[in-house]
């Protein structure tokens, strides 16, 4: 079979496109979900490819948590001149200007702006189906998920209740109010991930690489000083440290580590060297409710 | 030990874009197998695991843990809370890892209730399946199913993992019973290699290092095996299948068909025709994500142009207008039952085939399979009468008749276009999954209707062992397999030639010779291939019951072809010699030149170069050409035959 063997980037590729064009073909208002993240930029970039040379046939959909960084503000707006799409905006009103992860705590924060957002949002536009850039490999309870996650119409998802899925052939039939949250990269690990970012040349926000940043150490943690909104503890002393991000969130609750990889190459030799799992960063995860039990809940 | 992952080298991996292969496997076994074992002791052993999960194995071993070391691999691996409560594993579980030679998916399926619908889901995307057995019990029923499924849903590698071995005193000979016990029952399913391994999983021997304790085993570890097995054949590259996934329109010039390759090769300027309709065209331009190509193989997601405007939609398939599948709206299937609702013959369903949703009806459901026993229900069959319903995790045999034709291979064939799944119209969901049954090959000669229905088969006044007795010989067919250039044609002839001298009389149906008179009509389509064998076999069972021994030569590469050969003759009669020349020293043969063009291009699809060659699992005969001469090749066929009372 000499010359007719695909690497396994070029697999993983075909896999996602051909679920992206699946989703496109098969529901009647799809959205993509989009973080921001690294894996995002995969995905939206998978999604140019499915559909090149015409433009991508759904929107994209950020829910906003308004403590975002800085820097993800920007990148958000470059992507969407760069892929000509429209990236809808969603904040919770319920929460806008009013709930911080200082003032609610981040188990609070993002139930409010995240997990409920993105429910009221999916409700608002009525979206049937929502691309999600997770991927099996990142936490176990995420081992068994399917490419296509059903979601009863309150957005719950039920563990015991998901339906089989065999070679290539997606089930996308709902009933009204029901919707599926979409997995493209459900194969892909951490490593291929940069290594196809690497390979494709796609742009991520700078804030994976390397660079001099302003950060205080919380709780064991290394916390970016974004903006003015962060409350210094007593004795906090924001320093200059050479760092980067290996999972972008919401600033508050993004640990940083401390790097000189200013590359996907240098980030990917670190990698291979690292002693630690990609969500031992996240706040998030240490909190007292499991991934399983945000995941029922309606989180990602 | 995070800090120092298994050999890989920094450089290589980033430029393993080109090298690596991608292997999805599955692991069978039962909760007490020690699968999670094996899988956590392969991720831990080859540095997969970082060390804030070890740190939480280690917490999680004093609360849940089994060992009484202290650390439990299986803890690395089982996800769900509920299950990890309960130690048991409930759904197909997805793990990733990768050496410096390939990354792994690996498909973890539960042995426990839901098997086969757990199973056939896990094994409906891998390549090959890792089927634990427990040294001290040995083949159980459950090996059996495990078994057994994993070869209906089109699994063709297998690795056998001898596991705790530590509980039987490491003894080869236990390992050596359990070999010859899973051989007995195995040569039935179609699998194409079977390997070995004893292991601890427990204590890690023999999984990714080699085990001092089993040291008369000098086999590969069960990594290196994984690194290394060879699974390039399983892919379909002859027939080209695009299934329409996504019209494209940006503009008023641009029309394109979007997909994924089912399997073949499609080539700029190939004449292709979309189905169902049938309309023609050529291709004119292919573009792949990183652009324009020339050639685009599975499974590639593509868009395709076309020279003419011919109405082409989601749900169509474009095929090579001289290599077509199946086009109906009838076919039957092995099914898989995947709900608590049983499937009942009569009742409407939705089936979802490639990129098509079609309304249809189970029309009947001719038989179950018992699992264990690999065999057809003895029930029904005592009844005479088809099944009525299908329970939940059975298997049977079903007819389906669709509101409307769609385009299909046998699933034997092609996985891609010959699997569908079966969806309730009211719950919406997934309760089945089918692989459709190759038509030809499934129905026994004598059970197949003839065209006419007042042809009625004439018994003779002679019976065979009157015609045996007035010839000194029994009419076989001596079918030979192998490479081109292996020797099939040399031996055929020497063989011939011996057997007259001996005073038999015997014929070589030859290939080419065939091809110009009774099978002139015959092209090198799929169908027409088939047919070209079903034609010969047909020749072949004639001149046999005639008493003649028939040899033939050909290549025959698929297991496919020469099973419905074998079918068709009747397994008594037919005797399969696979000359076993390996390819470099048929390319250095080479005697026509073949291969030579075939490397540089000048020949598309030559077998052993650009398609497969499919070994005979259990031939009759095998004849290994590097140690044999063609005249003792002949001496080892003739004493076989006369073991069989062929000839005296």
């Amino acid at each position: 079979m000499d010359g007719y063997n695909l690497s396994h980037l070029k697999q993983l590729e075909a896999e996602s496109i051909h679920i992206i064009r699946e989703v496109a073909a098969e529901f009647d208002n799809p959205v993509m979900l989009y973080s921001v993240g690294k894996d995002s930029s995969v995905m939206l970039h998978l999604a140019h490819q499915a559909f090149a040379p015409a433009r991508i046939p759904f929107p994209l959909m950020h829910v906003d948590t308004q403590w975002k960084f800085r820097e993800m503000y920007r990148f958000r707006q470059l992507m969407a001149e760069k892929y000509q799409v429209d990236i809808k905006v969603w904040i919770n009103p319920d929460g806008d200007g009013k709930v911080s992860p200082f003032s609610h705590g981040s188990e609070m924060h993002t139930q409010i702006m995240k997990t409920d957002g993105l429910k009221q949002a999916l409700d608002h536009y009525g979206f049937d189906a929502a691309f999600g850039g997770a991927r099996r490999d990142e936490e176990k309870s995420r081992a068994k998920e399917r490419v296509y996650s059903f979601r009863n119409e309150f957005h719950q998802w039920d563990p015991k209740n998901q339906r089989p899925e065999l070679w290539n052939l997606y089930n996308a039939k709902v009933n009204k109010g029901e919707s599926i949250r979409v997995f493209p990269l459900s194969n892909w690990t951490e490593l291929d991930i940069w290594l196809y970012l690497l390979r494709e040349d796609i742009p991520i926000v700078p804030l994976y690489f390397a660079a001099e940043r302003e950060v205080v150490e919380r709780d064991g943690t290394l916390i970016m000083v974004d903006d003015e909104r962060m409350p210094l503890r007593e004795g906090e002393v924001p320093m200059r440290k050479k760092v980067r991000f290996r999972t972008l969130g919401c600033y508050p609750l993004t640990g940083a580590i401390e790097s000189n990889a200013g590359t996907i190459e240098e980030i990917v030799q670190e990698m291979l060297l690292t002693t630690t799992s990609e969500r031992q960063g996240r706040v998030i995860d240490a909190d007292n409710s499991s991934m399983e039990d945000k995941k029922k809940d309606g989180y990602f | 030990m995070g800090g120092t992952k298994y050999k890989i080298q920094e450089e290589e991996l980033i430029r393993s874009d080109i090298a690596e292969y991608l292997l999805r496997l599955l692991t069978c076994g039962s909760v007490d197998d020690g699968k999670s074992t094996l899988i956590g002791r392969l991720l831990y052993d080859s540095h997969m695991i970082y060390e804030d999960q070890l740190e939480k194995v280690a917490k999680d071993s004093k609360i849940f843990g089994t060992t009484d070391d202290g650390f439990d691999p299986a803890l690395l691996t089982d996800g769900l809370k509920a299950e990890r409560e309960q130690g048991i594993t409930i759904d197909v579980a997805y793990r990733y890892f990768s050496t410096d030679k390939r990354k792994f998916i690996i498909a973890d399926c539960p042995g426990h209730e839901q098997y086969t619908r757990n199973m056939a889901t896990g094994a409906s995307n891998c390549n090959l399946a890792v089927i634990l057995i427990d040294a001290r019990y040995g083949v159980i029923s459950q090996t059996r199913r495990h078994s057994f499924i994993c070869s209906l849903l089109g699994i063709r590698h297998v690795v056998v993992a001898v596991n705790k071995m530590d509980l039987v005193d490491w003894s080869e000979e236990r390992y050596e019973q359990i070999m010859r016990d899973y051989n007995s029952f195995v040569s039935r399913l179609n699998f194409s290699d079977i390997h070995f391994i004893p292991m601890s999983a427990l204590r890690g021997d023999n999984v990714v290092e080699h085990s001092e304790r089993l040291a008369w085993y000098d086999g590969p570890t069960f990594l290196h095996h994984l690194e290394s097995v060879n699974i390039s054949t399983d892919r379909n590259l002859i027939d080209m299948r695009l299934p329409v996934q996504y019209v494209l329109r940006p503009n008023l010039d641009f029309r394109g068909f979007s997909g994924t390759l089912a399997s073949g090769v499609m080539r700029v300027g190939d004449e292709v025709a979309s189905l169902p309709s049938r309309r023609e065209s050529r291709v004119k331009a292919i573009y792949g994500p990183d652009g324009e190509l020339t050639e685009a193989f599975s499974p590639m997601a593509i868009t395709v142009t076309l020279e003419d405007e011919i109405d082409v939609s989601r749900g169509n398939m474009l095929v090579p207008v001289k290599n077509m599948p199946h086009v109906g709206n009838e076919f039957e299937a092995m099914v898989v039952w995947m709900h608590e609702e049983p499937a009942r013959s009569g009742k409407r369903y939705l089936v979802k085939h490639s990129c098509s949703m079609v309304p249809g009806v189970m029309s009947a459901i001719r038989y179950k399979v018992d699992v264990n026993t690999m065999k057809r229900d003895k029930s029904d069959k005592e009844k005479g009468q088809e099944a009525e319903s299908l329970e939940l995790n059975e298997i049977g045999r079903c007819h389906i008749t669709l509101h409307r034709p769609i385009a299909f291979d046998p699933y034997d064939r092609n996985r891609a276009t010959g699997s569908f799944i079966i969806v309730d119209r009211e719950s919406n969901v997934t309760i089945g999954a089918g692989m459709i049954v190759d038509r030809i090959v499934s129905k026994p000669r004598h059970k197949r209707a003839p065209v006419s229905q007042n042809i009625v088969r004439s018994d003779s006044l002679v019976s065979a062992d009157e015609r045996h007795s007035l010839l000194g010989q029994s009419g076989v067919t001596i079918w030979m397999t192998g490479l081109s250039a292996s020797g099939k044609s040399t031996i055929a002839r020497e063989l011939e030639k011996e057997l007259m001298a001996q005073g038999h009389l015997c014929y070589i149906l030859d290939g080419d010779n065939v091809r110009h008179g009774l099978n002139r009509d015959l092209g090198f389509s799929m169908d027409d291939r088939k047919e070209n064998i079903r034609r010969i076999a047909e020749v072949a069972s004639l001149m046999n019951a005639a008493g003649v021994i028939v040899i033939t030569s050909f290549i025959s590469p698929y297991r496919l072809d020469r099973q419905s050969a074998r079918d068709v003759i009747g397994d008594e009669s037919f005797i399969e010699v696979f000359v076993d020349t390996p390819i470099e020293v048929c390319e250095q043969r080479d005697p026509k030149g073949l291969y030579r063009k075939a490397r540089s291009g000048e020949i598309q699809q030559f077998t052993g170069i650009s398609d497969a060659y499919e070994a005979p699992q259990n031939p009759e005969i095998t004849l290994p050409t590097q140690e044999l001469a063609p005249d003792e090749a002949v001496k080892r066929i003739v004493s076989d035959l006369k073991s069989r009372n062929v000839i005296r």
